[in-house]
């Protein structure tokens, strides 16, 4: 005989255990070592809370009643974890993305972030969870009961309302701990997560000890139970296929729909990788729990007294036997799964209640602007804290009110059906673009309604909520809408009958109502971010990428800033946070900062939906921002054609004041050079002009006849050389010239033009080197002789030396060949040695030795026409200058 | 003896042309070819006329008859300017400057000498 007193002793020191590893999680996580707490073991362990008192009491109690149904129960989870890629995957992906807090942030945020809908959604789960709640604290005042009894206590309602109200505000303040500690944007919830996990191993631990304890220990082995099994009526229940089929998908639905499974199965999820693992590892983990069911059911209605509760085998049975240990340990599983599930599900719907009641409320009864982040914290924390103490505290009232009537499973049932209302809005909102908020409040609410008039007010009993009358005549003598014969269809169970219609008017009206209604342009986005979740997405958590982040933000920012502008406010930024390049940490100034700039190019809303949606770590990248991008781009590009027309304006301007100056200054060398060819051309004409008069008019003798006559004649040649120089210059500046390419010598070449230029040897010493003049040059040998002779003409004719000499010289390099005329005179001084290649350039007291001054000007163009060049060399102590010829018109001599 | 001309010009042929037709004409031709001691030559006595050529080594002739024109001395001789860039500005850059007469080359004998009796005449 246990005392009931070990057992309260026993729990609180339980209890205890649970704060102390909630706080170890907590304070680890707050340490930032979350890696361990976000494996797939506690994930998996974390979804357990599916197992509730209604799992580990009520499946034995089902059993007893119906047989092998209860494991519809398990099916319909497997199949979804099972099926994990295809829904359970996606339900995650858009948990992350959007950090969806709640099942009722999921339908508001997907149907254009409606408040309505979130409301709706909230007020469904508080109905649908509220029996749910009661019934755990039933059950686990139900077992205490047993204890109670056990111990020779007589309980009597009063005793199990003191008992669940101790319980109810125990779990209270665990969740009000555990719950209300942080608020990122996450949700997540360390300490409790893996307060939940360690009673899922409690609880499995403990239904398995019972199990084998009651097989082997009471039954005396498999094959004895089985015989009993084979013998007991349970083995004749044929399953009804309807049933089955229903159950299942009510289950599996459930799993989906429930606040507390969405909080574990999303919100908490942290990295999806871990779903893999978890989807064989939770079909397993209910597998165990339910291996036992039915033995236990079996050898309990068995050994039991008639009229024993099933739903406590599992602890009346061990006590039974004297094992008061296993018994504590059995009430410690059932206890686990009760407050497990009794705190994430108050957390949920707690969140729920805050977030899309109070707060929205609360924010609309301000002055909108008036809000300081600090205040808005407050109000949350304590709008959760209230939430929290009001939905146990609702959870209590309906235990008292219900009184614990009805069977367990059919709570859970009820329950059930209840919150998979908002399964099509759900299925249909991340699989179907088209889905809209109208369509979802329609489904939701008519399913709600069907729900609530076919099973949740008969599920009081017959004439609790509803008369008799109601149920066979119908209401106001409506017998179409009698709640187990909707439509007059008769016969069928009433879960069946419940979940077919509600199903059915529910997607009906939310497909009919969707197609017929128009979606608004944030619930278009949503939808195509629900929806395409995989391509907004990537698997990666959204900060791990800032660079990759911030690159789309690049992008983004080039297509409407300009990619200069863009670059520069990205430059800038990077190198404000001390980095190089262009890609700066995506930190919160610099996207209000790159969100003000933006802003003013497309506008705020957009500039902030933009930033949004690339910041949520929904990267609706690149193409789809794009396409918005380019939307605004057109706009701004006709403006900057304008800019880029004014730019071509003033382009245009100071080209043609250029062309202006360089056409003045042209014209003035224009003058110039007719200003000097004039007087180069009148000056000889002069002299011819005046002579020839002279003799014309007689009286000249003989000797001064011939004199004149001879100056008339030196003239002339003067007067034909300049116009040969003039002509040739024209050719060779027009590009025309004809080229004569020959072969010879340079040696050959040099000889011509010394003869040529009809220096007195005697005056003017030449010096040669002959031995280097050996090349064969392949050039017009024609124009390079003329330039030579050039240069030695004017050496004779500028060198003022007292004995004259002019060096020759050939060199070799790099393939061109190199001749170099030096004189010995004063050279060229060094203001002039600039100007000795233009036109008329001859030094003005030099004029008497002939020429107009072109013959340098000259040899410049040829020397460019051949290819080669010819440069004035400074410091040879006289006049020098160098020709070069290109290799291609050099050769050595064979 | 004749009255003095004072010819400046550089080009050999149009000097002894120049100092070939006044001399059988009766005057006394005084020549120089440099620009830049021309002033030097006017101050060893004043000529009667001044022939200028205007492209000189040295120092153009504007700028020596802006010096004849400057000192009283020289300010009344005429000067005859003769040059080869007959282009309009240069003819009234010496008409501003004060020239007495202006001739382009290449110029007939006759017409000089005809100036030049005109503008030295006694």
């Amino acid at each position: 005989m246990i005392s009931f007193n070990l057992l309260i002793a026993v729990s609180l020191a339980y209890v205890a255990f649970l704060f102390a590893v909630a706080f170890a999680a907590e304070r680890r996580a707050a340490q930032g070592k979350t890696a361990w707490l976000r494996s797939s073991a506690i994930y998996t362990l974390s979804l357990s809370i599916y197992c509730t008192a209604w799992t580990f009491y009520g499946a034995v109690g089902y059993a007893a009643r119906s047989g092998l149904e209860y494991l519809t129960i398990y099916l319909g989870p497997t199949l979804v974890m099972i099926g994990w890629w295809g829904l359970v995957r996606k339900l995650v992906r858009i948990g992350r993305t959007q950090r969806l807090t709640s099942i009722a942030d999921l339908i508001s945020s997907r149907f254009g972030k409606s408040t309505g809908l979130g409301v709706l959604v909230t007020a469904l789960a508080i109905v649908g969870t509220t029996p749910y709640i009661a019934l755990q604290l039933q059950s686990v005042t139900q077992a205490m009961g047993v204890f109670a009894a056990n111990s020779g206590e007589v309980w009597g309602p009063s005793d199990l309302n003191r008992s669940a109200m101790w319980v109810a505000m125990g779990l209270a303040v665990f969740t009000l701990i555990f719950g209300t500690r942080n608020l990122d944007a996450h949700e997540r919830h360390h300490g409790i997560v893996l307060a939940i996990a360690v009673e899922a191993v409690v609880k499995l631990f403990a239904l398995l000890a019972v199990g084998i304890f009651v097989v082997w220990g009471v039954a005396g082995g498999l094959g004895p139970t089985r015989a009993l099994i084979d013998a007991s009526a349970q083995a004749q229940w044929a399953p009804m296929p309807s049933r089955w089929i229903g159950l299942i998908f009510v289950s599996a639905a459930a799993f989906l729909c429930l606040p507390r499974m969405f909080q574990v199965l999303v919100v908490e999820n942290a990295d999806e990788r871990v779903l893999s693992t978890a989807s064989w590892a939770f079909p397993t983990y209910l597998l165990l729990m339910s291996l036992f069911v039915v033995p236990i059911a079996v050898v309990g209605l068995d050994l039991m007294p008639a009229g024993a509760n099933p739903d406590l085998f599992v602890v009346t049975l061990p006590l039974r036997e004297g094992r008061d240990g296993l018994a504590i340990l059995s009430f410690l599983g059932g206890f686990s799964s009760a407050t497990s599930m009794v705190i994430v599900a108050t957390l949920a719907l707690a969140t729920m209640v805050s977030n899309h009641i109070v707060a929205p409320s609360w924010l609309n009864a301000r002055m909108p602007g008036a809000v300081v982040s600090g205040d808005v914290r407050r109000v949350v924390v304590m709008s959760r804290r209230i939430s929290i103490t009001a939905i146990l505290g609702l959870g209590y009232i309906y235990f008292r009110v219900s009184g614990g009537g009805e069977a367990l499973a059919a709570i859970g049932l009820v329950s059930f059906t209840g919150v998979m209302q908002v399964l099509p809005a759900m299925i249909g909102g991340v699989f179907w673009r088209g889905a809209n908020r109208w369509g979802a409040v329609a489904g939701i609410s008519i399913g709600f309604a069907v729900w609530a008039w076919t099973q949740f007010l008969p599920s009081f009993g017959v004439d609790a909520m509803l008369s008799q009358a109601v149920f066979e005549r119908g209401p106001f003598g409506l017998s179409w809408l009698r709640p187990h014969a909707l439509f007059g269809i008769e016969g069928i169970d009433p879960l069946v009958h419940a979940t077919v219609w509600s199903m059915m008017l529910n997607a009906g009206a939310f497909v009919l109502v969707s197609v017929l209604t128009f979606p608004n342009p944030l619930e278009r986005l949503q939808g195509a971010q629900f929806v395409n979740v995989y391509e907004y997405s990537s698997g990666a958590r959204a900060w791990s990428h800032s660079a990759a982040q911030a690159e789309d933000m690049l992008v983004m920012a080039q297509r409407i800033l300009g990619s200069s502008e863009a670059q520069a406010l990205f430059r800038a930024e990077a190198a404000a946070q001390g980095k190089s390049g262009l890609l700066p940490d995506v930190t919160p100034d610099f996207l209000s900062h790159l969100e003000r700039e933006l802003s003013g190019s497309v506008g705020a809303a957009t500039a902030h939906a933009m930033i949004a949606q690339l910041t949520e770590g929904a990267m609706v990248s690149v193409d789809d921002l794009i396409a918005v991008a380019d939307e605004a781009a057109q706009i701004m590009e006709y403006s900057s054609q304008l800019e880029a027309k004014s730019a071509e304006q003033e382009r245009t301007a100071r080209a043609l004041r250029e062309a202006n100056e360089k056409l003045t200054a042209v014209s003035i060398q224009k003058d110039a050079f007719l200003s000097q060819i004039s007087h180069e051309l009148r000056t000889p004409m002069t002299s011819i002009r005046s002579f020839s008069d002279i003799l014309r008019d007689g009286e000249v003798d003989d000797t001064a006849r011939r004199r004149f006559a001879g100056i008339i004649h030196d003239e002339t040649n003067r007067l034909t050389r300049l116009l040969d120089d003039l002509l040739d210059l024209g050719v060779l500046e027009s590009g025309q010239v004809q080229l004569n390419i020959g072969e010879g010598r340079l040696s050959d070449v040099l000889d011509r033009a010394v003869m040529a230029s009809g220096i007195d040897p005697a005056r003017v010493r030449i010096e040669r080197t002959p031995a280097h003049e050996g090349v064969t040059l392949r050039t017009d040998l024609e124009r390079l002789t003329q330039v030579f002779i050039n240069l030695i003409s004017n050496a004779a004719k500028y060198c003022a030396a007292e004995k004259p000499r002019l060096r020759i010289k050939v060199r070799q390099t790099q393939g061109a060949t190199e001749v170099d005329f030096c004189d010995n005179g004063a050279g060229i001084p060094p203001e002039f040695e600039s100007m000795v290649f233009e036109k008329f350039s001859r030094l003005e007291d030099q004029g008497k030795a002939g020429g107009a001054g072109l013959g340098l000007a000259i040899s410049r163009q040829i020397m460019t026409a051949l290819g080669g060049d010819i440069t004035y060399l400074p410091g040879q102590g006289g006049a020098g200058f160098r020709v070069s010829l290109p290799a291609a018109a050099a050769a050595p001599a064979p | 003896m004749g009255r003095r001309v004072l010819l400046i010009e550089d080009e050999p042929n149009i000097i002894e042309a120049i100092s070939y037709i006044l001399s059988r004409d009766g005057w006394t031709v005084h020549t120089h070819a440099d620009g830049e001691t021309a002033m030097d030559k006017v101050h060893q006595g004043v000529p009667d006329l001044v022939i200028l050529d205007v492209m000189l080594p040295g120092r153009s002739g504007y700028d020596i008859l802006r010096d004849l024109r400057a000192e009283a001395a020289t300010a009344h001789v005429p000067v005859m300017m003769l040059t080869a860039r007959g282009q309009a500005k240069d003819r009234e850059l010496a008409e501003a400057l004060g020239v007495t007469r202006f001739m382009t080359k290449p110029f007939s004998n006759a017409e000089v000498l005809e100036t030049v009796r005109a503008l030295a005449a006694p």
